[in-house]
């Protein structure tokens, strides 16, 4: 049994049905996203863990109590929100203290936690002033001080960066993380930037029209994506299609050419799939086992990657990056060269792109 | 541009003269006690009748006790209205503003039909019993200013994102409306409630035919038997509401937590 299970979440508001048969364990401790574009029912399965919602159907469990009735001001789960939502008539320290306060802390006690909390958000000094007179970004730390500070069992963050800018954006949640692990609190934590997503998490869990599509640590959703979803949505990708000519050795012939993959797929024969490679599985040269003739369309210098588009076999697009080094040139439009990749870079989808 | 600046300086004249001009007017008067000369005798014997200081002293009471109820009954109403069932928005707007439709007389006779002496419940009985009935009436008078005072305060925080940020941190909804939602919207509520004072102090039907000792029957009564002396009461009355909006002003320019907002 999970620290935190969600088992067979439903919820619909009137006639939609905004999450479908949610389920999801999460460990003590870990640090889990869930990923997706908005109106993917990822938020409100944040909302449900924190009782601002009630599932239509479904239980969630934490630590062995059922959540099921229990409203949200005895749940012990803190949450963070994107509007910071800071109560502005207090200080500071009395945000931060608030959740002590409520849970009867003794004076002393409370003012000791709210500097430690404080400290660990890089604002000791700060406690005497109001919300207005700081940035987003402190004030943001001053919201995960405060929802930390009465030691819930559970972080909720839902989209604690989209309102910063790139730069605090991007210290912030290094900061999150370096926090999370120190506490050892878990966190679940919505996100519609898989950048964010894949940089902070144990695990990420992609969703889409209120479904999980695939639950993986990010290099596995990153590397192995489940369905065509979590592959379009995850960084960038060629799709190729093709149609299976012989499911037992891997052979699929596409508008550049059979290719092997050396390996038995689940598709049947005749079926229609996609090839999806990552830019960066694509090499110049005949390193790989999969090998193509392609011609250079157009290149991009991107400082360390080099980006080319290439019409490979002589009308299928790919896209390839390679990493900038001394010595490399960039290939010109017009240039004929080899394309290769290994076959286990190749994922086969179902269905054409 | 510059003939626009002349025509609004020129409404703005106008503006203040048709406010002013009554005002001067009252001022003048109430000043001219004496024959042939300027004097504060008028003031000196309104300030000098005991029945002023017994008639305004119940009317503060009073509009302090309509204060109380008015905030009681109407910000956990908008506030619950704003956050679980904005759709009825419009229906709960129009309730309050019934009673600038529905004339005070009714509500009044209505009460004395209802609680008296032989009524199930004969609050006209006790002088207590009609001072509760009296503070209900004027909390209805000042239902469409105290509901729209706190609207408008709740609608320039985020309510709904700060009741849950209460609620994750433990708060019950008594604590989220004392101590997140209120302290929020004071100045609304600051702002409602010299509204409902101005009322309180002025009001008059509702206190006569309860036969309770108001401000406003004793204005009525000086009106009727003295020459200098209701003009001075009336520049008194004005000065009492004018403080009561200086008082809002400085308010909302004292709460810390706003200043930068401003």
């Amino acid at each position: 049994m999970s620290f935190i299970t969600l088992q067979n979440i439903q919820k619909s508001f009137g006639a939609t049905q905004v999450v479908r048969d949610f389920t999801l364990g999460i460990e003590k401790g870990e640090f889990v996203s869930l990923l997706g574009p908005s109106g993917c029912g990822k938020t409100t399965v944040l909302r449900m863990m924190a009782g601002f919602e009630t599932q239509t159907s479904g239980t969630i469990v934490l630590d062995g109590q059922d959540m099921g009735g229990l409203p949200a001001n005895r749940r012990r789960i803190g949450m963070v929100f994107q509007s910071y939502a800071l109560f502005p008539n207090l200080t500071v320290a009395e945000n931060v203290a608030f959740g002590l306060k409520i849970a009867g802390t003794p004076r002393a006690e409370a003012a000791r936690r709210v500097d430690e909390m404080l400290g660990m958000v890089g604002l000791s000094g700060f406690g005497a002033r109001y919300p207005f007179q700081l940035s987003g970004g402190q004030q943001q730390r001053v919201a995960l001080a405060r929802a930390i500070a009465p030691r819930p069992r559970v972080l909720l963050l839902d989209e604690p960066l989209s309102a910063l800018d790139a730069k605090i954006r991007i210290s912030l949640r290094s900061e999150i993380r370096a926090i999370q692990r120190e506490l050892g609190i878990t966190t679940l934590f919505v996100t519609h930037d898989q950048e964010e997503a894949m940089s902070m998490s144990d695990r990420v869990v992609v969703m889409s029209g209120g479904r999980a599509e695939q639950v993986g640590a990010p290099s596995e959703i990153y590397n192995r994506p489940a369905t065509r979803f979590v592959a379009e949505f995850i960084g960038s990708l060629n799709l190729v299609p093709g149609t299976v000519r012989d499911a037992a050795t891997g052979a699929i012939e596409t508008p550049a050419g059979v290719i092997a993959l050396g390996r038995t797929l689940p598709q049947a024969n005749g079926s229609a799939v996609s090839l999806a490679i990552r830019p960066e599985g694509l090499h110049i040269g005949q390193d790989g086992n999969v090998v193509l003739n392609a011609r250079v369309a157009d290149s991009e210098f991107l400082g360390s990657i080099i980006r080319l588009r290439v019409m490979a076999g002589g009308n299928t697009p790919l896209v390839i990056a390679r990493f900038n080094r001394e010595g490399h040139t960039v290939p010109e439009p017009g240039q004929e060269l080899t394309v290769s990749a290994n076959a286990s870079d190749i994922i086969v989808l179902d269905g054409v792109a | 541009m510059k003939s626009g600046r002349i025509f609004s300086a020129l409404f703005f004249g106008l503006a203040c003269l048709y406010f002013l001009l009554p005002l001067v007017g009252t001022l003048e008067f109430s000043l001219r006690a004496r024959r042939g000369e300027y004097s504060l005798d008028a003031y000196r014997n309104v300030l000098a009748d005991p029945q002023f200081h017994q008639t305004i002293g119940y009317s503060f009471i009073l509009s302090l006790a309509t204060i109380v109820l008015g905030v009681l009954i109407v910000a956990p109403t908008a506030f619950w209205v704003r956050l679980k069932l904005p759709r009825l928005r419009p229906v709960v707007e129009f309730l309050t503003l019934m009673p600038l439709v529905i004339p005070p007389i009714v509500i009044v006779f209505g009460y004395i039909r209802l609680y008296n002496t032989s009524s199930w419940l004969p609050l006209l009985g006790s002088a207590a019993g009609s001072d509760f009935l009296l503070v209900c009436g004027y909390a209805t008078l000042s239902l469409p200013y105290m509901y729209r005072a706190i609207d408008t305060g709740l609608r320039a925080i985020d309510v709904g994102t700060l009741t849950e940020a209460a609620q994750s941190l433990g708060a019950g909804w008594v604590t989220v409306l004392a101590r997140v939602i209120l302290p929020n919207i004071l100045t609304a509520i600051l702002s409602g409630a010299f509204l409902t004072f101005a009322i309180v102090i002025g009001e008059y039907v509702l206190a006569a035919l309860l036969n309770r000792p108001a401000f406003g029957p004793y204005m009525v009564w000086m009106g009727g038997n003295k020459a200098y002396e209701p003009a001075a009461l009336a520049v008194v009355a004005f000065g009492i509401t004018w403080a009561s909006m200086g008082l809002i002003q400085l308010f909302s320019r004292f709460s810390k937590h706003t200043q930068a907002r401003r």
